[in-house]
């Protein structure tokens, strides 16, 4: 082995960028040999690239690619318990389970991630502020430490480090295998009601009233209207559908639907594409779409879950800059204010944003998982200019001063100091971390950005 | 319901041919070194496609225990309908040509494994009078070259070897087919440089077996490399051993 391929890459967002050694093993004892050889100065797991800023980036080390290694290792299908090889995507999950009755407990907005790294990342979804992370559904990993040793680790064995790797952004080790309870479903499609909103306020008042009655719920925000309109939004509210929700011809097959095709976005868009003007376009087109009663209509799970997968390489509509997601939570207490603050910002720094989805989380988990209660907003922001990144540090700023924090998964700007104001509990994972990867050969530019690998506490 | 015994199951491009053979609702029995990838990948090719999948370890340079493996092989499968042979090893070109032991021990994986394995599995065919060989070889085979000669050659009487078979099998109703496949992105392959169209193991898995729905002879994959090696074979050999490939 020791055959490696030198790329320069970045996460899903394009932004940054960095070159690194990439091997790609396809037998689990190669990834033993990998870190047995020790080629690099560091290394860390890569699934789909699908995590924004740099999290799976590791300048001038190693690589680790997990996308060979993506096999169901068992299926229970009384219980619903499934092991799955660290490559295993989330799409691929749906495409064989869905049609026995089974559905992901926790899935983000694209289903081309891998197990793994949602692990990592102790992704969220829809329906966090009922059922939390992905990680309350975790029940066991297999992990390959850096001296070679496997371990399997669960809330019983060895629960220091499977808590630690919940959210670890794969810095305690390789995760081998996750074992994951899935949720029993009597169809593939869900049943959603859609709500404008005319302000912020009541986009909170209303996802707040009606959060608890939904298994999912999400809105979608206009981050270009300002005034008295700003934080107007669509309410995204949906339960998977019984097969008596369903019409004839979708009873008969409740797990069958006709997949929509997928488009690509062939090339790069010119940079001036995006812009206030079309973007405000975009948002005002969506915003009046849902007038009138829209609810109980019945979707498949691809389009209420995904609907930006049908569009391959859509990162590609931000042109040859890229992108920043950004996503914060703030707690309850304070987010009506911080959440204004932030949308106000955006506007006066002149920051149009594509995309602004906000959401109510549950309870927090783990030790430096992001999610915590409260409400979190997520934004799709081109990168245009260096002016962005002052303005990225004001947001950073004002999300800490409320008491929020920025999400490791998509972030690409955070410092050090402010990661250590925003996790608290961040000491207790170090500690981890050193007992479990002492020589810290496993390594990020996120993780050296926020000083969370070699350096002293 | 077909059998069928996946010789070398590790590989990924054995991998692809037996996920579209099980798609097709075969039950397999996977044959290769590593016991532990060998039980990883019937478990998920037993859970995809809710088929049969056994799993047994055999050394391909083991010669001597070959026929006895094949023999338990097929008790286990309970018959045999087919055999994929996709056992191979490039080595490090081309270092290991200029040494005997290493030069010796890329014939054997590639070659001499291939005739003692497929030879007891061509007895059992060629008696039930039905079933199909579906061996992987290379284009490499074609026309030996100096980068990896040692490699060309064994692949080449792999080729050679499986046509034999063809022609004595053909009269039986038992199908030969020969693949012989392009660059294909795998470990093999992975990191090298300046390498022409390198297709995908799964396209390669599925082309693979669409030709067991075809007559017995030789494939190229992709199918462009029929013209290209008969180009490459037509070069006089006075020239040809001047060029430095």
């Amino acid at each position: 082995m020791g055959k490696f391929i030198e790329k320069n890459l970045s996460g899903w967002a394009q932004y940054p960028r960095s070159t690194g050694r990439v091997y790609r093993p396809e037998k689990l004892q190669s990834i033993v040999d990998i870190l047995r050889d020790r080629e690099e100065h560091s290394y860390i797991g890569r699934g789909m690239g699908r995590s924004y800023g740099d999290a799976a980036l590791n300048e001038g080390g190693g690589l680790i690619l997990t996308d060979r290694i993506r096999r169901f290792l068992s299926f229970n299908s009384i219980t619903g318990i499934a092991t799955c090889e660290a490559g295993m995507t989330l799409g691929r999950i749906l495409q064989v389970l869905v049609p026995q009755g089974w559905f992901l407990p926790v899935t983000p907005g694209t289903k081309f991630v891998t197990i793994a790294g949602a692990v990592a990342c102790d992704v969220h979804g829809k329906n966090h502020h009922v059922d939390g992370s992905i990680s309350n559904f975790v029940l066991g990993l297999d992990l390959l430490l850096a001296d070679g040793r496997f371990l399997s680790c669960s809330r019983e064995e060895n629960a220091d480090l499977f808590w630690a790797t919940l959210g670890g952004m794969g810095l305690t080790g390789m995760i081998l295998a996750v074992t994951l309870s899935l949720r029993r479903i009597d169809s593939a499609f869900i049943q959603v009601d859609y709500q404008r909103t005319k302000d912020l306020d009541e986009t909170m008042t209303l996802l707040e009233d009606q959060d608890k009655q939904h298994t999912y719920s999400v809105a979608w925000v206009d981050g270009l209207a300002s005034g008295r309109h700003l934080g107007r939004g669509v309410l995204i509210h949906g339960d998977h559908a019984s097969s008596q929700d369903l019409s004839g011809r979708q009873r008969l097959a409740p797990f069958n639907f006709n997949h929509r095709c997928s488009w690509n976005v062939p090339f790069q868009f010119p940079d001036f594409v995006l812009n206030r003007l079309s973007i405000g376009a975009f948002n005002s087109l969506y915003y009046r779409r849902f007038q009138g009663n829209c609810s109980g209509v019945i979707v498949d799970y691809d389009r209420f879950f995904y609907p930006l997968d049908s569009v391959y390489k859509w990162y590609r509509m931000y042109g040859r800059q890229g992108f920043v997601q950004y996503q914060c939570v703030i707690p309850l207490e304070t987010s009506s204010k911080a959440l204004k603050e932030i949308l106000d910002h955006l506007r006066r720094d002149g920051i149009p944003s594509y995309l602004v989805v906000l959401k109510r989380f549950g309870e927090e988990t783990g030790i430096i998982s992001f999610p915590k209660p409260g409400y979190t907003l997520a934004m799709d922001i081109p990168v245009a200019g260096r002016q962005l990144f002052s303005s990225l540090k004001k947001l950073d700023r004002c999300v800490l001063n409320n008491g929020g924090r920025v999400y490791l998964g998509k972030d690409a700007c955070l410092s050090a100091g402010s990661f250590r104001e925003m996790y608290p509990r961040y000491g207790e994972w170090l500690d981890l971390k050193q007992k479990f990867d002492p020589k810290n050969i496993f390594s990020s530019n996120l993780s050296r950005r926020l000083k969370i690998s070699g350096v002293q506490k | 319901m077909k059998k069928v015994l996946i010789l070398g199951a590790t590989s990924s491009i054995a991998k692809a041919i037996a996920d579209e053979l099980a798609s097709q609702g075969a039950n397999l029995f996977l044959a290769g070194r590593n016991s532990l990838e060998l039980e990883r990948t019937a478990r998920d090719l037993e859970i995809r496609h809710k088929i049969e999948v056994n799993f047994g370890q055999v050394d391909s340079k083991d010669f001597v225990s070959h026929a006895s493996f094949i023999k338990e092989a097929i008790e286990d499968l309970g018959g045999i309908d087919g055999v994929v042979f996709a056992i191979g090893h490039l080595g490090e070109q081309p270092q290991d040509s200029h040494d005997g032991e290493t030069a010796r021990e890329i014939v054997d994986i590639n070659f001499t494994s291939a005739v003692t394995l497929l030879s007891s599995v061509a007895n059992v065919l060629e008696d039930q009078e039905y079933g199909f060989i579906l061996g992987l070889s290379s284009v490499a085979g074609d026309r030996a070259r100096q980068s990896n000669y040692v490699y060309g050659a064994a692949k080449g009487g792999l080729s050679l070897y499986l046509q034999g078979l063809r022609n004595r099998l053909d009269r039986y109703g038992v199908q030969v087919i020969t693949l012989k496949l392009g660059f294909v992105d795998t470990p093999m392959t992975y990191g090298k440089k300046r390498l022409f169209w390198v297709s995908s193991p799964e396209y390669v898995g599925r082309l693979a077996c669409q030709t067991l729905k075809k007559s017995a002879g030789v494939y190229y994959i992709p199918c462009f490399w029929r013209m290209i090696m008969f180009i490459i074979r037509c070069v006089p050999e006075r020239i040809f051993k001047k060029l430095s490939l």
